[in-house]
């Protein structure tokens, strides 16, 4: 028996295998996530954390834009841990013990930092209280200025009297 | 003419209150003048003793078999404490140099040197230690406790204490011969 393909054949075959083609790529990118799962974190997860540190080498340069090659190792650094299943919080403590309290831009709430953070609140309402007995103090004794000034100035304005009297009379 | 009579009694910031205000702004202002004079101090001088340096080991640079060395430990001898990172292009300069000059003093044990890693990272140091064929105790400045306390610069930086525990010599910089090093440690030594 010949075998031989008409050109409609033909036509039918190749559509044929386009379809499955497509339906295997189809297939490979619905299950992609569970197939193909990327353990390398990004450099965007790095550097959210890496923002939150700081060289100690090159004072006060965050460690997501400081181009020495000691903050590229610690960017590396990150990322490996990262990629270990470290959170964030595993990396900071880290990077404390190993380099110390200035890697963070926030000093912890201990010994003499915890000054920090309460003296300005405290500085603040203070100013407040201040500022307030300051104005309560200015009211009053402008209020009382007042209520002086036209005690005294009172039994001299006759004529201001006298007018604000013709004045009522009219209406 | 009239008189004008004061209706309320002059009232301010009692007088605990500012006792109180002035005590902390003058507790604030030591602190902070004391801050400024340790950041002014500089490194620590020839002359200074030197006696709470704790050093925790790598891993196959332990000193006599002990993860950590203490200063303390060390009277007697002369001690080189060598500040290095694997990022430093400069400690490379020197790195081979010091290895000779260890090869040359640890037989008779009256010298000791010790190399602290400044802020880096174990694997990079650990193949820096391996390039330059690095055997003298090796540790992490867990903390920057280490640098904090001699207050270095930078890196490299060699502090030379003397058997009694006082800095003797302080190199800034890297050296560039096994001789630099050798005519600092055999004064030392006589």
């Amino acid at each position: 028996m010949e075998l031989k393909l008409s050109n409609k054949n033909l036509r039918i075959t190749v559509f044929a295998l386009l379809a499955v083609a497509l339906a295997f790529f189809i297939a490979s990118q619905i299950y992609r996530p569970a197939l193909a799962q990327n353990p390398t974190p990004t450099d965007d997860e790095v550097n959210r954390i890496a923002h939150q540190l700081y060289c100690p080498v090159c004072e006060n340069t965050p460690l997501d834009v400081c181009p020495t090659e000691a903050c590229r190792q610690w960017r590396d650094l990150i990322r490996q841990q990262l990629s270990q299943g470290w959170t964030e919080d595993q990396i900071k403590q880290y990077f404390i013990s190993q380099y110390g309290v200035r890697v963070v831009g926030e000093p912890p709430a201990t010994g003499l930092n915890w000054l920090v953070y309460v003296l300005p609140p405290l500085v603040i309402l203070a100013g407040a209280f201040v500022l307030f007995r300051a104005f309560r103090a200015w009211t009053k004794s402008s209020k009382a200025s007042a209520a002086a000034e036209s005690e005294i100035e009172a039994p001299k304005d006759e004529y201001v009297a006298r007018l604000e009297e013709e004045l009522k009379k009219r209406k | 003419m009239t008189e004008i009579k004061e209706t309320a009694p002059r009232r301010g910031v009692p007088i605990w209150a500012q006792i109180i205000v002035w005590t902390l702004l003058v507790a604030l202002l030591v602190l902070v003048a004391i801050g400024l004079n340790r950041a002014q101090q500089g490194q620590v001088q020839k002359g200074d003793k030197i006696n709470q340096l704790t050093l925790t080991l790598f891993s196959g640079y332990e000193y006599n078999g002990a993860n950590q060395v203490k200063l303390s430990d060390l009277s007697g001898k002369v001690v080189v404490v060598n500040f290095w990172a694997s990022w430093c292009k400069p400690c490379e300069q020197e790195a081979a140099d010091l290895e000779k000059a260890w090869e040359l003093y640890k037989g008779d044990g009256k010298v000791v040197f010790i190399g602290v890693d400044y802020v880096d990272t174990e694997p990079e140091a650990r193949a820096y230690l391996k390039k330059f064929g690095i055997s003298f105790s090796n540790g992490p400045d867990l903390g920057t406790k280490i640098s904090q306390m001699f207050r270095i610069k930078g890196v490299p930086e060699t502090y030379f204490i003397d058997q009694k525990g006082v800095l003797q010599y302080v190199q800034i910089g890297p050296f560039t011969s096994v001789a630099d090093i050798q005519s600092i440690i055999d004064p030392l030594l006589k």
